[in-house]
């Protein structure tokens, strides 16, 4: 059992190994997703009425299961087998899998479960199976309220996910980004907010003013962002649940590039005056407001490594925008990246091993990723204009914007969020009702 | 992008000093003066170097006072013709002293949003410098970046780019 499960890692863990490369890996496909079915969840009659009519889902199982099958093959490790091939009826399989059955269909691991109305709340158990040894590798059940169904197949995704590859999956969760429309000499911008998997996609402001990079707290449901209120670009706080927003210190001149202190009790960002940037925090529980860099050059784009002791930047100190690491106070300022062309937007994994940043060389705009002392840098992805890495959680993946050139008349111009494996495998777009830029990705929401 | 290759033969240089001089403001100064030279290589119809010299964008704020000035790539050093539109400015508010202005500092597409922000703001600042220089008190004047989100030529291309790193000067009153 043991060494099967380490057969199973060790199949996804492989591709990504074979990595190392400076160059651009542009060759896609060797990966060989983990074959694995995923039997609708069960649900008895009585509950399938109850839910059609709190939920109007006709069979909430199948749902939840499409979700966790959506999830599985977007991380590009899994590949979920046609539901028409099983043999076995989803609540049988539940109690007692047949095994030969999920073998000859080659799944080589089976999730099934059932779904519950117990009162007034949507219960659910489900079992993760390995199907060549024929054991179980998961069961868990719990309960919430029916409207978060959908949240149910994201957090069984989530533990199957864990189980099978040993790191934490990244499923439940959101995205905040900037949604935008219009012609771009007059782009309307919004501030947007939907899951993961493009569900659920809420605007947060009317498109009043113009808004930008807005970036996630780590341990809680607050965003910051630059706002162009009144025409004074500030950085301003907003609690995503309550609505309720406040400029971010009281500075006199133009705040912005925030982020938030791993702990999320500080907020990271530039202030510029005189034309000069520099990088500043504020302590958001006693608004202490700190000076952090001290040069005459532009400063900006700082994000903090995940243990809150340092902090990599962007600067343009040597003529040109490089990036650079320092002491959370300031001290130590130490270039990092020394390849051909411009570095910019860099973002420290919360893994904490890896920077990704944005690259401009010879007209081309590349996604990367350089350890934290600039060695082993990667390039993942190369385009026309790309921009501004988000790490999902358990820094797996990256979530950045693409914009396309425009044509002789300056028309097509669109600009949509991407996401990459740090392989630089399974390059996918993440489609939002309008254009999109600026993403950033939540912490899990549950565990 | 035709000068990013001179620019990465910049950089090489630079790091050849950097091991050789160890000394920082030197580095700065040598670039400086490089990326100078790259600029005022040719001239071609529009644009000289890559500096926007055309007036299609080109508005005014009384007649012969142009509102705005163009920068190089990445750069925020005001070029001769640009300080020559300042000082028409800079006469134009003198004799009209009750006007305020908000300089709008501008950056092309070819850059990440957030260094952008910054660059269009050290570019408005350059030309507020040279317009208190000519006797405009800091107290008419404020100061407001848009980084790269308000272009006036939506091409993809060095032309259009040009046309888009510019400050410009806008009456607040």
């Amino acid at each position: 059992m043991r060494i099967l499960i380490k057969i199973i890692i060790f199949l996804i863990l492989i591709p990504s190994k074979s990595f190392g490369l400076i160059e651009v890996d542009i060759t896609r496909g060797n990966l060989d997703p983990l074959p694995i079915a995923v039997s609708p969840l069960s649900i008895d009659q009585n509950s399938r009425q109850n839910f059609e009519k709190i939920l109007k889902k006709e069979n909430i199982g199948d749902e939840i299961s499409k979700i966790i099958e959506v999830n599985l093959k977007t991380s590009g490790l899994f590949n979920p087998l046609n539901k028409d091939a099983f043999l076995q009826a989803p609540d049988i399989a539940n109690l007692k899998p047949r095994f030969e059955d999920w073998n000859l269909i080659k799944a080589q691991a089976l999730i099934t479960g059932k779904v519950s109305y117990v009162d007034e709340k949507l219960r659910v158990e489900f079992r993760l199976w390995d199907v060549l040894a024929g054991k179980e590798m998961v069961a868990l059940a719990f309960t919430t309220v029916p409207t978060n169904w959908r949240r149910v197949g994201h957090i069984i995704t989530d533990k199957v996910y864990q189980r099978l590859t040993g790191e934490k999956g990244y499923f439940d969760t959101r995205i905040i980004y900037v949604a935008e429309e219009g012609p771009k000499t007059k782009r309307i911008k919004k501030l947007a907010i939907m899951d993961q998997d493009g569900a659920n996609n809420k605007f947060l402001t009317l498109g009043n003013e113009l808004v930008l990079t807005p970036r996630f707290n780590p341990t809680s449901q607050m965003v910051t962002y630059l706002s162009y209120f009144r025409n004074l670009p500030r950085v301003y706080l907003l609690d995503i649940e309550t609505g309720t927003q406040e400029v971010v210190g009281d500075f006199p001149g133009m705040t912005f590039a925030p982020r938030f202190s791993p702990d999320g009790k500080k907020i990271i960002m530039s202030f510029a005056k005189d034309g000069n940037s520099e990088i500043y925090t504020m302590d958001l529980e006693n608004r202490i407001v700190e000076k952090i860099t001290n040069h005459p050059s532009i400063d900006t784009s700082p994000s903090f490594s995940p243990d809150g002791k340092f902090i990599c930047f962007n600067s343009d100190r040597s003529g040109y925008q490089q990036i650079y690491v320092m002491r959370s106070d300031g001290s130590k300022v130490k270039r990092i990246s020394f390849g051909k062309g411009l570095y910019g937007t860099p973002v420290w994994s919360p893994r904490g091993d890896l920077i990704a940043f944005t690259k401009l060389h010879k007209g081309k705009f590349y996604i990367g990723v350089m350890r934290t002392d600039g060695s082993g840098e990667r390039l993942l992805t190369e385009n026309f204009y790309q921009e501004a890495p988000s790490w999902s959680p358990n820094g797996r993946v990256l979530i950045f914007y693409r914009e396309t050139k425009t044509d002789d008349k300056g028309e097509g111009f669109s600009a949509k969020l991407w996401s990459i494996d740090l392989t630089g495998y399974n390059e996918r777009m993440v489609k939002t009702p309008t254009d999109a830029s600026d993403p950033s990705w939540s912490s899990l929401l549950s565990n | 992008m035709k000068k990013s290759f001179i620019r990465n033969i910049d950089q090489g240089a630079i790091m050849k000093l950097n091991k050789i001089l160890k000394n920082t403001l030197l580095i700065v100064f040598a670039c400086f003066a490089l990326s100078a030279c790259a600029t005022s290589k040719k001239t071609s119809g529009q644009m000289q170097g890559d500096v926007y010299t055309g007036t299609d964008t080109v508005e005014y704020l009384a007649s012969g006072v142009p509102d705005r000035v163009f920068f190089a790539t990445n750069e925020s050093v005001l070029t001769t013709a640009s300080r020559e539109t300042l000082r028409k400015q800079a006469a134009y508010l003198r004799k009209n002293s009750k006007i305020t202005i908000v300089l709008e500092g501008h950056a092309d597409e070819r850059g990440t949003r957030e260094y952008n922000l910054a660059l269009g703001e050290r570019r408005a600042n350059a030309a507020k410098d040279y317009l208190m220089t000519y006797g405009i008190s800091s107290n008419r004047i404020s100061v407001l970046s848009y980084g790269k989100e308000r272009p006036v030529d939506s091409g993809s291309n060095p032309l259009a780019w040009s046309k888009n790193r510019r400050s410009v000067t806008v009456k607040a009153n």
